[in-house]
Parts: structure tokens; C-alpha cells; sequence
């Protein structure tokens, strides 16, 4: 962190000059969602729910979870139609 | 004399501000109809649907939504207008702190009605007062004259870059939203010139992305993160900055409302309270809102009886305007305060702020008259009598707190 500034100096509203791609969240996991590429029918429903769009799909093959920002909440997971995702520690 | 063509159009409160909006260039409008405010929503719409305005009417399930929607759309850079009155102002309650700490120049227009329950639909101030604290400007209209020209200058004021705030324009719900009044209207042109479009304050990104300057608004080519956490590190220092700019807002609030009345001809005092034969008066009424009116004729009744009477009406009341309403009231033998409002367990709340703002200043006697509530009637005889208790309040000092116009 760098050195907390006056409010003078700070911008208004709160607003943060960045976006959320520059919000790595992968570290607050303690699950991380793996991905049975066998098992797998390519149908997108993880992609689809993933909260923080962490699962990225090209629509035709094996999804792939992005762990720089999946939070590890585990709804991919749980919406898997032929659980082919296991959340390993 | 007025600098610009005028034309007198008989409107009710509620159309005034519609049509005021109409003129203001405004991109979004997302509100929930709500008595006493409904007129505003409805001819909004219909300037919509038959092509006079180009603005987005969006329509919601609530009120909570309608405010969120304008969070939503200002931030993305428009310029923004909704409008709601008791119940629905306090289902916004969450969302107008959200507003105005994400520095986003809302307006919104009051129409001040009585908070259930029991259910009341008629004017009192405790719905905008619930409101006081929110970090919003407000500002009190005494007629249909004024939340016109109060909604023209409040986009002037909210949009300036050194305020950034939302701003709330009261008016008394049925007494100023549903009676018709002769209202001069400006030319279209003459306000659109006036406010201008809205230009977007800019932001200063850091040096991993160029140390350049970019516009503070939701934009997919350099999105910003609005309304992140915020917490003991620098939460305190984005109240100050509310803090600061709520007291430099005052100056911007003159401005506007000189250069204003340069265009129409009209103006309300000083822009913050207007005195009415103040200035050699020993015993004054001070009071928001339409009943200030009425106090006009009943000060000049009583003054050809012989008595130095006066009124003062408090047009801003956010930021509190202590450096004009101080020196006109601090001299005075004694002085009463019309609440159309009440903190319950304390006084009014105009009281409340009057007194903090008195003390230490040698001030007058102070009373503190709570009335009309849930629209009950303020005749010119009650405020005659409200007069007469000002002019013996040396004799009677006791109690402060004194509800008037109801049974005993």
C-alpha cells in the first residue's frame, strides 16, 4: 500500500481510478474450481454463471476458469448438469 | 426589466416543473408517481410521448429504483431528474446518501407531503426534513413562480464543477403542486442557453495508464469503479470533502441566482432568505415554504395597527444560510419560527438549526411554533395570534416549543 492521502488530494465521489480488471481477487479463494475435461459437454452453464465472469469460453470447447480473479465461490460447481467441476482446496 | 421574452402560461406547481424540465436539455427522467407529485410524472410522459422533449423516461416499480436508475444514468454522464414526495422520498431514503457521496448532480423536485401514517396526503415538511441530512442541497419554493425557477437554476447549481451535489426543490404538495397560478415562462432558448448540456467533471488516472485526465463517468473505453468499499482509511476524508463543498456550494447558489435574475427579472432575496420589511422590525416570523406568503399580507395588517413586525423566508436551506439569516435575526426583541415539521422529543427542525446557529450571538427570544401539519390550514388570524405571542414573549418567554392550529 502506498502512503494514505489527505482529501485534498484524493478524487471525488469515492470513485477509483481503475477498473475491476485490475482487482486481482484469485487470492481470496480457498476452493478453486476444477474442470473434469472427460466428463465436460461443453454447454456453457458454468460460464454463464460465474459471478465474476472468471470463467472464460470460446463457445465451443473446454471451458477454462480464470484464477488471476475466480473468488472460488463454487456456483459453477454447483450448476455443472454433469458435474464435471470439483472445487479442490 | 427582463432581459428575455416571457410569456404567462396559468400552470399549477407540478406543471411548472414539468415544464421547466422540458426546457433544461435533461437526458434522463426516472421517477414513481406519488400524490402530491403525480402531475410532474404524468406530463413528463406526455412531453415524451408527443415529441416535445428529447429526453429517456425510464419507468420503475418503485421509488428506490427510480433514484437508483438515476444514479445509474448520471453517472453515466447525464443529466438527470426525478421527482417524489413523502413515502416515496423516504423508500429513496438508502439512495439519495448514495447520491449525493458519489458526487453525482441529481435534481429533484419535493412535493412536500405529510409521512404516513395515519395516512395523510397533504403538505407538511417532515418528508424533506427526514431528508435534511442526506448530503443533498435543498431549496424551499414559496409559490409555482419559484419551483419553476428553482428547478432551472438547481441543474446550474448541481452541474457547477465545484459543487457536484444533488439538489431537492420543495414545494408545499396541493397548496403550490395543484393550484393554479400565472406563471411567466422563459423562452425555450433563453433556458437552454441558461443551463447549458452537461459537461462531465474529469478525473486524474494514475501513471501506470498514461497520467492523463479522464471523464469521471461509467465509459467502457476507461472504466472507473464507482461506489467501491471505503473504509476507516479514506472514508473520513470523502465526508470532508461533503463537508467542504456543501459550505463553498453557497457561493455558486448566489451566483446562479443573481445571474438568473438578471435573465427573468425575478429574484428571492439574497438567493438564501428573503426578508419582507425585516430591517427596522423588532418582532419577526421566520418560516419556509408557501405559508411565508400569507405572513406577507398579515405583517402588513399588522404593521398599519402599528406593530414592527416582520418575516423572513428561508429559501436555502441546505447548506444553512448563516451568514445572511444571522444578521438579520440577532438585533430583534423576539422571534418566532414557523415549523411545518417536528422532530419528535425536540423541536422543529428550522428551529433547531435557527437556535444552534443563534447561539452565543446574543440573540432574540426565540419560539419555536409548530403548525400545520398534515395540511391543516394556516389562516392569516392564526398568525395574527402567532404575532401576538411573538410581541408579549417578553412577558411570556415559556414554553419554546408551542403547536399551533391544533384542538386542545
Amino acid at each position: 500500500m502506498s502512503e494514505l492521502k489527505g482529501w485534498r488530494e484524493i478524487p471525488i465521489g469515492g470513485v477509483v481510478p481503475l477498473s475491476s480488471l485490475e482487482y486481482r481477487t484469485g487470492d481470496w479463494k480457498v476452493f478453486r474450481p476444477v474442470i473434469d475435461e472427460e466428463k465436460c459437454v461443453k454447454c456453457g452453464n458454468c460460464w454463464m454463471f460465474c459471478p465474476d465472469s472468471a470463467i472464460e469460453w470460446d463457445g465451443e470447447g473446454v471451458p477454462k476458469p480464470n484464477y488471476e480473479y475466480c473468488k472460488g465461490c463454487g456456483v459453477c460447481a454447483e450448476e455443472c448438469p454433469v458435474k464435471a467441476i470439483k472445487m479442490v482446496r | 426589466m427582463t432581459a428575455v421574452k416571457q410569456v404567462i402560461m396559468g400552470l399549477n406547481g407540478d406543471e411548472a416543473v414539468a415544464y421547466a424540465v422540458k426546457q433544461c436539455n435533461v437526458d434522463v427522467v426516472s421517477a414513481y408517481p406519488i400524490t402530491p407529485q403525480t402531475i410532474i410524472v404524468e406530463k413528463i410522459s406526455k412531453f415524451v410521448n408527443d415529441g416535445e422533449v428529447d429526453l429517456e423516461f425510464i419507468k420503475v416499480e418503485s421509488e428506490h429504483s427510480a433514484l437508483s436508475a438515476c444514479v445509474g444514468a448520471s453517472a453515466a454522464g447525464a443529466r438527470t431528474f426525478t421527482a417524489t414526495a413523502a413515502n416515496g422520498l423516504q423508500l429513496m431514503h438508502e439512495i439519495l446518501y448514495i447520491t449525493s457521496s458519489l458526487r453525482l448532480p441529481v435534481v429533484m423536485a419535493i412535493a412536500n407531503r405529510a409521512p404516513s401514517g395515519p395516512i395523510n396526503i397533504h403538505c407538511d415538511h417532515n418528508d424533506s426534513m427526514g431528508a435534511r441530512d442526506s448530503g443533498w442541497i435543498q431549496i424551499y419554493s414559496e409559490d409555482a413562480q419559484e419551483a419553476y425557477d428553482n428547478v432551472i437554476q438547481a441543474f446550474r447549481i448541481a452541474e457547477h464543477p465545484d459543487v457536484l451535489l444533488p439538489v431537492m426543490v420543495m414545494m408545499d404538495g396541493f397548496l403550490i403542486t395543484h393550484t393554479l397560478q400565472n406563471v411567466s415562462v422563459l423562452d425555450d432558448y433563453a433556458v437552454s442557453e441558461f443551463v447549458g448540456y452537461r459537461r462531465v467533471d474529469m478525473i486524474k488516472v494514475p501513471a501506470i495508464h498514461g497520467d492523463k485526465e479522464v471523464y469521471r463517468m461509467l465509459n467502457p473505453r476507461y472504466p472507473l469503479t464507482f461506489g467501491p468499499l471505503d473504509l476507516f482509511d479514506y472514508y473520513m476524508e470523502h465526508k470532508m470533502q461533503q463537508i467542504e463543498t456543501m459550505k463553498n456550494a453557497k457561493k455558486i447558489i448566489k451566483e446562479v441566482h443573481d445571474e438568473y435574475a438578471k435573465l427573468s427579472g425575478r429574484f428571492y432575496g439574497d438567493g438564501f432568505v428573503e426578508p419582507y420589511k425585516a430591517d427596522d422590525a423588532d418582532f419577526l416570523l421566520v418560516g419556509l415554504g408557501s405559508t411565508m406568503g400569507t405572513v406577507k399580507e398579515v405583517v402588513d395588517d399588522l404593521r398599519e395597527e402599528g406593530f414592527k413586525v416582520g418575516s423572513v423566508r428561508v429559501r436555502v436551506f441546505r447548506p444553512f444560510p448563516e451568514e445572511s439569516l444571522v444578521p438579520l435575526l440577532r438585533d430583534k426583541t423576539a422571534v418566532g419560527v414557523l415549523d411545518r415539521g417536528i422532530s419528535f422529543g425536540s423541536y422543529g427542525q428550522l428551529y433547531l438549526d435557527i437556535a444552534a446557529h443563534l447561539y452565543g450571538r446574543m440573540g432574540p427570544i426565540l419560539i419555536d411554533f409548530v403548525y400545520g401539519l398534515g395540511g391543516r390550514d394556516m389562516p392569516p388570524s392564526l398568525i395574527k395570534s402567532v404575532f401576538r405571542e411573538i410581541i408579549e414573549a417578553e412577558k411570556n418567554p415559556e414554553p419554546v416549543l408551542r403547536v399551533r392550529g391544533v384542538r386542545g
